[in-house]
């Protein structure tokens, strides 16, 4: 996608079209006003994509009374915390923290190790079958294990692990995407750097630990992130598996508490929850969110 | 020869030996559900066959007759072209205003994306709420416009409209980072170059940056596609593809017909479905790429 020939061969044909247009182009007006159009309605644009969540905010900090009434105006008056309460007292959101942690760093964890490894295999080992085997490794990522939740569940079943967090994590365990976005950075290093450790009397293994990873933590970075935001938003795998709330995960027991609760008047008490769920990413994304935005570019162009 | 040979094998096996973990896990939960999905398929097993009865295609041959699984495909290949070409272009959109804007830049890249950091169940919520006959704010605007009281997610004809709306909200954002990368990778002294010339903004649109981002549209294109089918979380909040099935996607079908249904014959047949489609619609972008490479 981004061959620089790609690039090239195609902007000569579109340089010498645009100047071919030359004179109907200079017929058309210089629009400062349409430029202050376009920056106003994309600004409006931004604005209404904010709407649905300032709507929740707002809702979530106010008396259950404010939400069933009009919400219009007067509703921004009074704030609270007691929705957050009620909702932190009436299901076990400590409990769901803690398993979406455990089970999106889990998956990360072992993923940075499998990752790394078959990322270096294709990259700088010569063996029998990596084109092929390369090739298959691209399944996972057209066809991923939440397409396939019905076999997948049995198989879980037959490992005997439904209703575990190694159940939910254990699908995930290996990033065919992972792979190919370190493989690209670690071709990227130069070989040369690898024959002189080598000579020193380093293991490939260790050339690997203290060259190779070392050298690409913004690539390792930028995986981690697209990741974890994964992860933690998976909801329909980790549904399936998880029968109690030993582990289930914050979104499955978002949707649960969403499900109990049925009346108007308590949707106050689901905008708390929705924002207890969603708060850290967006925090993280608020704080971070050059870097997050990055490592979601850099990951589809090499994707 | 003999120490060449031994440094082959042991290459091999070292080769072989960093892969075999992911290996490991793409055989369990890839290739190997694929496979048994295939097989299951072709047999009848539901709770009145409990012992699996080879039916050969006879699964297959049933889908196409079950009106259901036809209106929840159809709904599918919709609720796809509303969401596709409406979130592309909205995100093209945003990649221009916020590759460029000087003012109100990390405003509209904040604005645009921060729905993608929001798990899918909790944008359904959201957007649950949005739509609530009375309360909600989009339920209120929908009333005030048809000048009687509508609920958008409970009308058979606008349940899925009212989906598509979310999700272009939700993934407009994401295709929008795809752009950005794109937009950054043309040369800057093409616009320098086609300005001097005396082309309009609009000329350099259509004669730059549209054509010079195409590989990135049809790569968008794909991934959108696929997040069509493959995207389904916040039917389990919003409606359970109600009503009578008017917003029902195919892989929450799958999940009813094996987890509510315990029909597991037809869940291996529209799960054989569902993998051929992701392939089928993947395969456009080995095609297009293809073919974009080579028109040099």
């Amino acid at each position: 996608m981004n061959n620089p020939e790609l690039t090239w061969g195609s902007t000569k044909g579109a340089r010498k079209r645009a100047s071919s247009r030359e004179k109907r182009a200079a017929l058309r007006p210089r629009g400062g006003g349409l430029t202050a159009l376009w920056h106003l309605l994309m600004l409006a644009v931004g604005a209404v994509w904010l709407v649905p969540f300032v709507w929740v905010v707002r809702t979530a900090f106010q008396p259950p009374s404010a939400a069933a009434g009009s919400g219009g105006a007067g509703g921004w008056t009074s704030w609270t915390l007691a929705n957050f309460m009620h909702v932190w007292e009436g299901a076990p959101f400590g409990r769901y923290y803690v398993n979406t942690a455990l089970i999106t760093f889990g998956i990360l964890l072992v993923q940075l190790l499998t990752v790394t490894l078959a990322a270096y295999a294709f990259a700088r080992v010569r063996f029998a079958g990596r084109g092929l085997l390369f090739a298959l490794f691209l399944a996972q990522i057209i066809v991923p294990p939440d397409a396939l939740v019905f076999s997948n569940y049995q198989v879980l079943n037959q490992m005997g692990l439904l209703d575990t967090k190694l159940g939910i994590m254990l699908p995930y365990f290996a990033s065919s995407f992972g792979v190919f976005l370190l493989r690209q950075a670690f071709r990227q290093l130069p070989y040369e750097l690898e024959e002189a450790v080598r000579l020193e009397g380093c293991s490939r293994l260790g050339i690997l630990a203290r060259i190779y990873a070392p050298l690409c933590r913004p690539v390792y970075v930028s995986f981690a992130i697209v990741s974890v935001s994964f992860h933690w938003n998976d909801f329909l795998w980790p549904l399936i598996v998880a029968n109690s709330d030993t582990n289930r995960p914050l979104t499955v027991g978002l949707a649960l508490f969403a499900k109990s609760t049925e009346s108007g008047a308590q949707w106050s008490y689901v905008c708390a929850a929705t924002l207890l769920v969603a708060a850290p990413l967006i925090a993280f994304f608020l704080a971070f969110q050059r870097k997050f935005i990055d490592s979601f570019m850099h990951a589809g162009l090499k994707g | 020869m003999r120490t060449g040979w031994n440094e082959r094998v042991g290459r091999n096996a070292f080769g072989w030996g960093l892969v075999l973990p992911s290996l490991l896990f793409l055989g369990l939960f890839t290739y190997y559900p694929m496979f048994r999905a295939a097989r299951l398929s072709l047999f009848e097993l539901n709770l009145a066959t409990p012992k699996p009865r080879f039916v050969g295609f006879g699964n297959f041959a049933a889908l196409l007759k079950d009106p259901v699984f036809l209106k929840v495909f159809v709904n599918n290949v919709w609720y796809a072209a509303g969401t596709v070409p409406l979130a592309m272009a909205l995100a093209f959109a945003m990649a221009l205003f916020a590759d460029k804007a000087i003012k109100g830049r990390t405003f509209a890249r904040v604005a645009f994306f921060y729905p993608n950091m929001i798990p899918m169940i909790a944008v359904a919520n959201i957007w649950l709420f949005l739509y609530t006959p009375h309360f909600g704010l989009l339920a209120r605007l929908a009333s005030w416009v048809s000048g009687q009281n509508t609920s958008l997610l409970g009308g058979p004809h606008t349940v899925l409209g009212a989906m598509i709306a979310m999700a272009v909200w939700k993934e407009a954002g994401y295709f929008m980072i795809f752009y950005l990368a794109a937009l950054q990778q043309i040369p800057k002294d093409l616009y320098e170059a086609a300005s001097a010339d005396g082309a309009s903004a609009w000329t350099a649109l259509g004669r730059i940056t549209i054509p010079l981002t195409m590989p990135t549209t049809l790569f968008v294109a794909v991934i959108a596609m696929t997040n069509a089918f493959k995207l389904v979380d916040h039917l389990w909040i919003m409606t359970k593809g109600g009503p009578n099935h008017a917003s029902s996607l195919l892989l929450y079908h799958i999940y009813e017909t094996s987890f509510q249904f315990f029909d597991q014959g037809m869940a291996a047949a529209m799960t054989v479905a569902m993998v051929a489609l992701l392939l089928l619609i993947s395969a456009l972008q080995v095609f297009g790429w293809d073919r974009s490479i080579h028109y040099e």
